[in-house]
């Protein structure tokens, strides 16, 4: 049997005194793709780092391919999980290309330089975020969607197994926040090394085109996850939003609508 | 101006400010003397008045330099200098003391150094509190502890007799008159460079956030604490040497950064060459544009640098 990528056992997260999540039992497996929806405030990127391993859990493990994420050394979970954060600050802008770059920090050691095997990977990534061209540009000199689009290609030039993402589609116009998530999902579908993706999204339809596997945070700790398919109807998004959802009937199956 | 090209022309520049710095004073020397032991005055002159000067110099410049660049990452401020967490304050107000009760100049050192780790401790245990530092908590406590050095050394200067007061702002402006042989600074300034550079590409990463960093393998945590120790003991031992220079350890890395140096691993060789190359010139002229006068090298540290940084800004105006 395969092992899966990422596992939580009766999963506890707190934050400000508000519980995120209790007994939390999710099991994220090679090639799924799963989506994380909730409320504003309802700890959707607090549970997206304490899976990444960036915070402690008040109670429960995290295990990653069967190893207890708390004991695994940081390096090592970055070879294994990318995060790509709500926001990005660059205090102290570099180039394009530095910054790619630092996307192949888990994979290199102390004194050791990125080597052309890097420079391929960063270039490919550029490239496949429609950046190429900008690599001597400096990155304060971007515009917000071209940063998000270059904290993508970082992510990707990371290489991870697992990418989880927070509203990876932030800043983008249509156009990229289609052509970015189906990039991830060729990324996931390529299963040479048994791939998986967690993003937070705002946007249901996303949700119901990128995501097979779905998480809801309905806060108090109450949660609901499975199959997208299973999880996905008006009754659980009017419960989640706190506010009507009405289903019409599109080309490609139900679009979800704000009632 | 390719970035990669800076680093060899520092290291092409560094040694003639040195060259510099030997060659003009108030009193001329022939360099032929240095050989044929024609003018044994100017000899002694330059090895054993001159050169320590200039090396002195020249560690100062780069300890502070350095500093200054780990300091901006550590607190993830580009205003950040090695003095804004206080500890060039405590180090003042040892050598101030020390001063005020007619020391020699090694207790004046050891007291300086004393208040700088004094400092360092006081601002790490305040800003550890409860839980996790965070830079701007870290900073904030920095900034109060500074305050309160400086009012100590206003105090201090408001009651100390005229006849130390020179003594006592030169200290405070920064003068290598008093600064000790130049070995010990060069090893500490060699050695902090060392230390850092296997971390540098783990700084190019915290300068993309904590987070960010935390999610690409750097244990923040540790970084952190280590960049804090390091920086703190450079800064001590720089204004050890050379009394609270001003603008070196702010301006230097910005200089470069500017320049278009921001991987750290250029950027740190870069700051000890070009903040000691600084520091060398300004010595230089302080010791000599009003001799036998001679001025605290921190105002020309100030004149020199002010309109080389101002010119930068404004020919980079589009990207800051």
């Amino acid at each position: 049997m395969n092992v899966p990528l990422l596992q939580t056992n009766d999963l506890h997260v707190e934050i400000g005194g508000k519980t995120v999540c209790q007994s939390l039992n999710i099991a994220i497996n090679a090639g799924q793709r799963w989506g994380l929806l909730g409320i504003n405030g309802v700890g959707k990127t607090t549970l997206l780092h304490t899976l990444a391993g960036l915070r402690a859990p008040m109670q429960g493990k995290i295990k990653l391919r069967d190893k207890p994420l708390d004991e695994l050394p940081r390096r090592h979970i970055a070879q294994h999980i990318g995060l790509l954060l709500q926001d990005d600050n660059d205090a102290f802008p570099g180039t394009v290309l530095e910054t790619v770059l630092t996307g192949r920090h888990p994979w290199l050691g102390q004194w050791q330089w990125e080597g052309e095997k890097d420079r391929a990977l960063a270039l490919a990534a550029l490239s496949d975020v429609g950046l190429d061209g900008f690599e001597q540009r400096q990155v304060n000199t971007l515009s917000g969607g071209e940063r998000r689009r270059l904290a993508l290609a970082a992510l990707f030039a990371q290489d991870p197994q697992l990418f989880m993402l927070d509203e990876p589609t932030n800043h983008l116009d249509p156009r990229h926040q289609i052509g970015l998530l189906d990039l991830l999902e060729q990324r996931v579908a390529e299963t040479t090394n048994g791939r998986a993706s967690l993003m937070i999204l705002h946007d249901i339809n996303l949700a119901t085109r990128f995501c097979d596997h779905l998480m809801l945070l309905f806060g108090e700790g109450e949660t609901l996850s499975g199959p997208a398919g299973e999880v996905l109807n008006i009754d659980n998004l009017t419960r989640l939003y706190g506010h009507p959802v009405i289903a019409l009937e599109g080309p490609k199956g139900a679009v979800f609508l704000p009632g | 101006m390719n970035p990669r090209l800076i680093l060899p022309l520092l290291i092409l520049i560094a040694p003639l400010c040195l060259l510099l710095a030997l060659a003009v004073g108030s009193v001329p020397v022939d360099f032929s003397s240095l050989f044929d032991g024609s003018d044994a005055l100017g000899r002694s002159l330059i090895l054993e008045l001159r050169l320590p000067r200039a090396l002195s110099a020249f560690a100062a410049g780069g300890l502070l330099a350095l500093a200054g660049a780990l300091m901006q990452v550590l607190l993830r401020n580009p205003l950040a200098d090695p003095y804004i967490l206080g500890i060039s304050g405590g180090a003042a107000v040892g050598a101030l003391l020390s001063l005020l009760f007619g020391l020699g100049a090694g207790w004046m050192m050891g007291n300086a150094f004393l208040g700088a780790m004094i400092t360092m401790l006081l601002v790490f245990g305040l800003a550890h509190g409860q839980g996790s530092w965070s830079p701007l908590r870290m900073l904030l406590t920095g900034v109060i502890v500074a305050a309160g050095w400086s009012a100590t050394t206003s105090f201090i200067l408001a009651i100390a007799p005229e006849r130390n007061l020179h003594g006592m702002l030169f200290w405070i402006m920064g003068d290598l008159g008093y600064a000790p042989p130049p070995l010990w600074g060069l090893i500490v300034t060699a050695a902090g460079l060392l230390v850092c550079l296997p971390y540098a590409r783990d700084l190019n990463v915290l300068a993309r956030g904590e987070l960010t960093a935390g999610a690409l393998g750097v244990s923040v945590k540790h970084l952190r604490l280590f960049l804090y120790v390091v920086a703190g003991l450079l800064t001590a031992t720089a204004v050890t040497i050379a009394g609270s220079v001003g603008f070196v350890g702010l301006v230097v890395p910005h200089l470069l950064r500017l320049l278009g140096l921001s991987d750290h691993r250029y950027l740190l060789p870069a700051a000890v060459l070009t903040g000691g190359s600084l520091l060398v010139l300004a010595d230089t002229v302080a010791r000599s544009i009003l001799a036998p006068q001679q001025l605290p090298v921190g105002v020309i540290t100030a004149m020199l640098g002010v309109p080389v940084f101002l010119y930068l800004l404004h020919r980079r105006r589009g990207s800051l």
